[in-house]
């Protein structure tokens, strides 16, 4: 008996649709997140991530409808995360049936944001999500240490990763989700040495994110310390299930639901 | 007929998960904090999220304590699920600006998980008394927990002997050491996870509760 290690996938959602590329068997609609969710709590999924890609704001409330959709259908725990700025978006969010929302941008321009989520709401609904790169110098050789980035690890924000995530666990955060902008759609694994340096660094749960390729990466990540695993494209093109995955958790020693 | 819960909306965040798990399993579910529905239903759902202090003060202000000692007195069903089944205790060490005692149905402190990393976050499987209503079927599932508090301890005697009828059954859960996971006392029930959100295990237990209702 032991907590299991969460697997999760994570589906990008615009404007009410899943976007970047859903291929599944079995599905009347792909591009629906309600039926992908179904699909993949179907499969064993342990929570779901939505990550909202949508730029306008008319398309926030067809957002919280595909949260409230799915929270009416799906029974496992809801993480929503993009274009939260503020309380009144958590609240709406909440409200709309997700169970946990994620933190990015807004918390570096203003840290103090991540303390009056978690006053309000508590610590457990708030996943402080990192997009993180290594360090590199002008001609691209690695320059050491790790760094936060915006805009999809595009710009620099000049805050060291591992820092950070201790200073957001420390104001109120629940989880980190740690994406390594460096691995992510590289299909070559997880960024184990950043897994480890945040995870001696906080006390909170860890969500490892960006690389995974095979079954066995998901093992590593778990074994440098990560409390979760999460995953879009190698479970959204079918690439792995959920169900290989968890085998090589298992066999890894984890345990898995 | 089925039967009639009502969900205790006291502004406790995600509750919208609880009355539909609820419906899913058959129930004709309200979300109110209407003395007179509350008091009348077949079954109370008590939910709770975030700091206790403040679900106790929400609590408070819907007059909850009162309307839940009522509906015990009169051995009606009740359920506190997290934070709604914390409040049942005598009191939590949470920190908080402004402290709040427990509703005191229980005796007991409600305590920080002496664990490495808090919160106890995610799917755990439990250690079910023989008997147990809520987990029949569901005894080897795990169930989804999201908590850094929890009762350590439980205070009151366990089924034994002639006792053994009406005495509660206490259903335990480890992280970092064991913890209390689930209560089934008389009328009043509690759960320190989320049936709501614990999937297909989750249902069951919520169409076991709804059943007996």
């Amino acid at each position: 008996m032991a907590l299991a290690a969460r697997v999760i996938p994570c589906l990008d959602v615009d404007a009410g649709r899943v976007v970047k590329g859903v291929n599944f068997v079995d599905l009347v609609d792909a591009g629906d997140p309600v039926e992908l969710a179904k699909a993949y709590d179907a499969q064993g999924a342990d929570e779901l991530t939505f990550l909202d890609v949508t730029a306008s704001s008319g398309g926030r409330e067809t957002t919280y409808d595909v949260v409230r959709r799915t929270a009416e259908q799906v029974f496992i725990p809801l993480t929503v995360g993009g274009g939260v700025r503020g309380v009144d978006d958590v609240d709406n969010l909440l409200r709309a049936g997700a169970d946990k929302v994620g933190v990015n941008t807004a918390a570096i321009v203003r840290p103090e944001l991540i303390a009056e989520i978690a006053d309000r709401f508590g610590a457990q609904v708030l996943v402080l999500s990192a997009d993180v790169r290594r360090r590199r110098l002008r001609d691209g050789a690695p320059a050491g240490g790790f760094e936060v980035t915006t805009h999809g690890g595009r710009q620099g924000t000049g805050l060291d990763a591992v820092a950070w995530c201790a200073r957001a666990a420390e104001l109120g955060a629940g989880e980190i989700l740690l994406n390594s902008m460096d691995a992510d759609g590289t299909t070559a694994g997880f960024d184990i040495e950043l897994i480890e340096l945040v995870r001696a660094a906080v006390t909170i749960p860890v969500i490892a994110s960006g690389g995974a390729g095979t079954p066995g990466h998901f093992a590593e990540a778990l074994d440098a310390g990560a409390d979760a695993v999460l995953a879009a494209s190698v479970f959204h093109f079918g690439t792995l299930t959920i169900a290989q995955v968890k085998d090589a958790i298992r066999a890894h020693g984890h345990p898995v639901r | 007929m089925s039967a009639r819960v009502v969900v205790l909306d006291y502004g406790s965040g995600n509750v919208r998960s609880a009355v539909r798990a609820l419906e899913h399993v058959g129930a004709e579910v309200e979300l109110s904090a209407d003395p007179k529905l509350v008091a009348a239903c077949d079954g109370l759902f008590v939910p709770g999220v975030g700091n206790f202090h403040a679900c106790m003060a929400g609590l408070r202000a819907a007059d909850g304590p009162r309307l839940i000692d009522v509906r015990l007195a009169g051995g009606r069903p009740v359920l506190g699920v997290c934070v709604g089944m914390q409040v049942l205790f005598d009191g939590s060490e949470e920190p908080s600006a402004a402290v709040e005692e427990g509703i005191g149905e229980w005796p007991g402190m409600v305590r920080r998980l002496p664990a490495e990393i808090v919160p106890h976050m995610g799917w755990n499987t439990v250690r079910a008394p023989a008997g147990s209503m809520l987990f029949a079927g569901v005894e080897t599932e795990s169930f989804y927990f999201v908590h850094s508090y929890a009762a350590l301890e439980w205070e009151l005697p366990v089924a034994d002997g002639a006792m053994a009828r009406r005495a509660p059954l206490i259903t335990t859960c480890d992280y970092g050491t064991s913890f209390v996971a689930a209560v089934e006392n008389g009328p009043l029930s509690a759960t320190q996870f989320h049936p709501e959100k614990s999937g297909a295990a989750g249902l069951q237990l919520l169409r076991n509760w709804v059943g007996s209702l």
